[in-house]
Order: structure tokens, then C-alpha cells, then sequence
């Protein structure tokens, strides 16, 4: 385990040197992955100030949903960019050459490349929160802290499990499937507003069986004292992060089921 | 004669692109998706409000179908080909072409917006007005509204295929097609009312939203189709769209022609 860890700060200390060989180019791409991501937040503003506030929502709460999402998307578009690829590897048979190595399959993939510039989307997260944490004006504990910390975490978990469900339909499709982004992208445009304000069958979905609510509607649920319309109890909320990483497993498991059903394309 | 090769490029270049079915099937799911996302986030808003909006909810929920099935005319990408014939030093042969190069890429890009929006509008327009229950559904226009929505959309098509050479010219500068093209999207999708229905914006925004060209590709058809502008006002909207137009095209006509005088063609 810690061979294996170490041996992926090998591959990400790789792949950032790479990147940073053009130090210009580089920042420019993450200002404009900044600037992208960042005017979302626009369309969100402009909403708040027609409508005053979102159900029982104010705009900095919002902003808290928000920040919080898009800091976990980003993790996992860094961390797990290999999956994402992927599809280009099962093409083309170099995935032929990961099966030859001794070492798991799913580490060697995550080291593909680890993606820097996304740190343009986690910075602007990360502001809109703090934003969101000032206008709020309220005293946050140092557990409250912790549990923000650790459901963004348990997000990236999560975003990463389903870039993992999507690398391993391409062995079986050669190609990248781009229903998949429906619960990627369009789960982060799903997250940025609470996810009590959708209708039922949708809500239940993105509760059970891609727990997105888990990211930052159960931690701000409790943390900004708001009930649940369904009568969840705020002491689940404590426990959220969890399953992002029991997802994460989970599409392990998926994962391995299908390298073990990999037939190269011999090219 | 020249005319009729430009209709050749067009029709050759539609076919091919109709030929990517399941990734339109694909992306039909994918704009469902946001298309409800969207709706149900609205209707949140519009719930917590009892002000009279700009937009009524009804129209909202139209403004936004409309937005998902016309999303690929929107032109925030250029043409892959061209921009790789620019990268390559390729675009050499394009100047071998006894057509001129601007109608060439014009011809192009009509056909590269018109065929994936036929394959995904479609659809998109017969489940959202004959399927959903009325209140998610797409109301069907009067008879004047259909006639401007019509005309605004042929607008939209003409504007945006300008917008579209644009970022294929720009390519003679950025070469890599990484620094602007990827600010283009985020900017055509806010200032298009993609995002957004423009009139939610705060109304100080809203003179200077219409100004801009962008309001020509989603925003003018869709208020058109929903009913909150009135079919006698198509003239005045039709203009803005059209002078856009005639604005970007000889914008873009003067920087091909600085473009291509200082192209270097790489041998080999």
C-alpha cells in the first residue's frame, strides 16, 4: 500500500514537471480554466438578484453548495483525467502495456497524468466559498470545518468512481460514452443548487444511487441548520463523506471486473 | 458557377455530418438532462417569488427547450478541419481552390451548425411539445410567432456561422487554438441566454445585452417562439441581427486577407 502510494507521487510529480515545462502556457490555461468555470457563477448571481432567494435559500448559502461542488469536481478531473482518456488507450491497444506492468491497473491509469490545470476550477470554489462563508457571518466550529474538508474530499471520491464506471464501459464500447457525463458535468450543475429542490424521482436518484447529495447537501444541511423535507436526521449528515469513498470502491470493483473482460483491439 | 460550388461544399459537408446518429442520440439524453436540471432549478426560483417577472414561467420553460434544441448552432467552437489545416500549413491548398476562401469556410460552417442541430432539434422539439405534461412542455406560437421564429432563426444561423469564421481565422494568430477558444464558449453561452434567459438578468444589463450580437443566436428566436416579443417586432430584431452579421463578416473578411498575407507555409 505504501509502495503504491509512493509510487503514484512518482507519477504525479511526473506529470507536473511535464506540464510546468511551459510556465506561461501554463498559467494562461489555468486563468482561462478559472475565468470558464467562474462565470457559471454569474448566471447564478443574476437568478438571486431577480428572484431574492431560492426556496428557503439565500445566495450565500448557495454559494457554499456551489463552492463545495466544483472544489470536488476538480479534484477528481485532476486526479482521475486518466480514466477520462482511457478510451484513447483501449483504441489504439496501449492499454496492452499497463496490463504487462505487476502493478494494479487502476494506480497505473490514475498516473496517466494528473491534471494541474484544473486548479483554475478548485480556486474559484474555493473563493465563491469563502465568499459564502463571509456573507453568512456565522460562527463555524472547528468540526463544521472538518466535515466541509471532508465531504469535499468525499466528492472527489465520488466524481472519480464515476470516471472509473466510464473508463470500463469503454472496454466493452472502444469508446468514450458520453452518457456518462450526464452524471459528471451534469451532476455538477445538479449540485450547485440544493438538491432538495428537485422533484422526487431526480431527488432520489442523485440520493441513492449517485449519492451527489452527499458532497454538500447532507453536511450543509446540518451545518446551516436547515431540516430536511424528507426527515433526514442532521447526525447522518456527519457520515456523508463516507460514501463517496464506499463509492469509490465500489466502482473499484466494477473496474476490475471489466479489465478482466478487456479484449485488446490488437492495433 | 461559383455559386453552385458553394452549395456542392455545403450539401457534401451536411451529409457527412449526418451521419453521426448515436452521438446525437447521446447528446439528445444530455440536453434532456440539463434541460430539466434548468427547468426545476427555475421553478424553484419563480416559486419563491410573487413579483411579476419579465419572463413568465411558462415562457421560461419554453426559453429553455428552445435553448437545448438549437444548442449546437451556437458557434462556440470553430470548424476542427480548418483549424488543423492552419496548424498543419495545409491551408496552402485551400488557396489553390479557384473559390474564394471566406464563402468556402462560410458554406462550411452553415453546414457544420445546420446538420447536428436538424439531428437533435427534432426530437427535442416533438417530445418537449407533444409528449410533457403541459406545464414542463413547449407551448406551440401562433401562426405570426412561427413566422418570426422562423425569420430570427435563419437570422441566428447567418450570425452565427460570422461568429464561427471568426474563430477559424483567428487561428492564423493563435495557432494552438487553446488561449481565446476557450473563453469563447463561457462568453456565448452567458451573453446568448443560454445560461440564463436574458431577460432575468437585472434590468440595467438588459440595453447592453441587446446590444451585443450574441443575443441574436438563442435569445431573439426563443422570445420570438414564447410569445414575450410581439411577431410586429421581428423587423427591428431581424436588423440587429443582420447588421451583426454584415459587421462581423467584413471584420472577418479584412483579417483573412492580413491573415493569409503573412501565412508561412511550412514545406514537407
Amino acid at each position: 500500500m505504501r509502495d503504491g502510494i509512493r509510487l503514484y507521487l512518482r507519477y504525479v510529480s511526473m506529470s507536473l514537471r511535464s506540464q510546468l515545462q511551459y510556465p506561461a502556457s501554463f498559467l494562461m490555461l489555468v486563468v482561462g480554466n478559472l475565468a470558464i468555470t467562474g462565470i457559471e457563477f454569474l448566471t447564478i448571481w443574476a437568478l438571486f438578484s431577480r428572484f431574492g432567494s431560492l426556496g428557503e435559500w439565500s445566495l450565500p448559502e448557495v454559494a457554499l453548495f456551489y463552492g463545495m461542488v466544483h472544489m470536488a469536481f476538480a479534484i477528481s478531473e485532476a486526479a482521475a483525467r486518466g480514466f477520462d482518456i482511457l478510451h484513447r488507450q483501449v483504441r489504439s491497444g496501449d492499454f496492452d502495456r499497463i496490463l504487462l506492468r505487476p502493478r494494479s491497473t487502476a494506480l497505473q491509469v490514475m498516473g496517466l497524468e494528473f491534471q494541474l490545470l484544473r486548479v483554475g476550477r478548485f480556486a474559484q470554489g474555493l473563493v465563491v466559498l469563502r465568499w459564502g462563508l463571509t456573507s453568512l457571518k456565522m460562527s463555524i466550529t472547528f468540526a463544521e470545518l472538518l466535515l466541509i474538508v471532508a465531504a469535499i474530499i468525499g466528492g472527489g471520491l465520488l466524481f472519480s468512481g464515476l470516471f472509473v464506471l466510464q473508463a470500463t464501459l469503454s472496454f466493452w464500447s472502444v469508446d468514450s460514452l458520453e452518457v456518462v457525463n450526464l452524471t459528471t458535468y451534469g451532476g455538477v450543475e445538479t449540485a450547485q443548487a440544493p438538491i432538495s429542490i428537485y422533484r422526487g424521482y431526480f431527488r432520489s436518484f442523485f440520493t441513492w444511487v449517485i449519492p451527489l447529495a452527499t458532497i454538500n447537501y447532507f453536511p450543509l444541511m446540518a451545518i446551516l441548520d436547515h431540516a430536511d423535507p424528507l426527515g433526514i436526521p442532521h447526525w447522518l449528515s456527519w457520515l456523508s463523506p463516507l460514501a463517496g469513498l464506499v463509492f469509490f470502491v465500489l466502482c473499484l470493483q466494477v473496474w476490475n471486473f471489466g479489465v478482466r473482460h478487456y479484449h485488446s483491439t490488437g492495433s | 458557377m461559383n455559386r453552385r460550388a458553394y452549395q456542392a461544399i455545403m450539401r457534401l459537408r451536411f451529409m457527412l455530418l449526418m451521419q453521426y446518429r448515436i452521438a446525437a442520440l447521446a447528446g439528445i439524453t444530455t440536453q434532456f438532462m440539463f434541460g430539466f436540471v434548468k427547468i426545476m432549478v427555475l421553478e424553484a426560483f419563480y416559486l419563491s417569488t410573487t413579483q411579476p417577472q419579465p419572463l413568465t414561467f411558462q415562457q421560461a420553460v419554453g426559453y429553455v427547450w428552445l435553448g437545448q434544441a438549437m444548442l449546437r448552432l451556437l458557434p462556440w467552437d470553430g470548424d476542427g478541419e480548418i483549424q488543423a489545416l492552419v496548424r498543419s500549413g495545409n491551408v496552402a491548398y485551400e488557396l489553390c481552390r479557384p473559390l474564394d476562401l471566406y464563402s468556402h469556410w462560410y458554406a462550411r460552417a452553415i453546414a457544420l451548425r445546420v446538420a447536428p442541430t436538424l439531428l437533435r432539434a427534432v426530437p427535442v422539439f416533438l417530445v418537449t411539445l407533444f409528449v410533457l405534461p403541459p406545464k414542463y412542455a413547449l407551448s406551440i406560437p401562433t401562426a405570426g410567432g412561427w413566422a418570426a421564429w422562423i425569420l430570427s432563426t435563419l437570422g441566428a444561423i447567418a450570425l452565427g456561422c460570422a461568429i464561427t469564421n471568426l474563430i477559424n481565422i483567428s487561428m492564423f494568430w493563435t495557432i494552438s487554438g487553446e488561449g481565446i477558444s476557450r473563453l469563447i464558449p463561457a462568453v456565448v453561452i452567458i451573453l446568448s441566454g443560454m445560461g440564463v434567459p436574458l431577460p432575468l438578468f437585472p434590468d440595467w444589463s438588459q440595453r447592453l445585452l441587446e446590444l451585443l450580437p450574441f443575443a441574436g443566436l438563442v435569445d431573439t428566436p426563443a422570445r420570438f417562439f414564447t410569445g414575450q416579443l410581439s411577431p410586429t417586432m421581428i423587423w427591428v430584431f431581424l436588423a440587429r441581427q443582420l447588421v451583426w452579421t454584415a459587421i462581423l463578416i467584413i471584420w472577418g473578411r479584412r483579417l483573412l486577407a492580413r491573415g493569409l498575407r503573412r501565412v508561412v507555409v511550412q514545406g514537407g
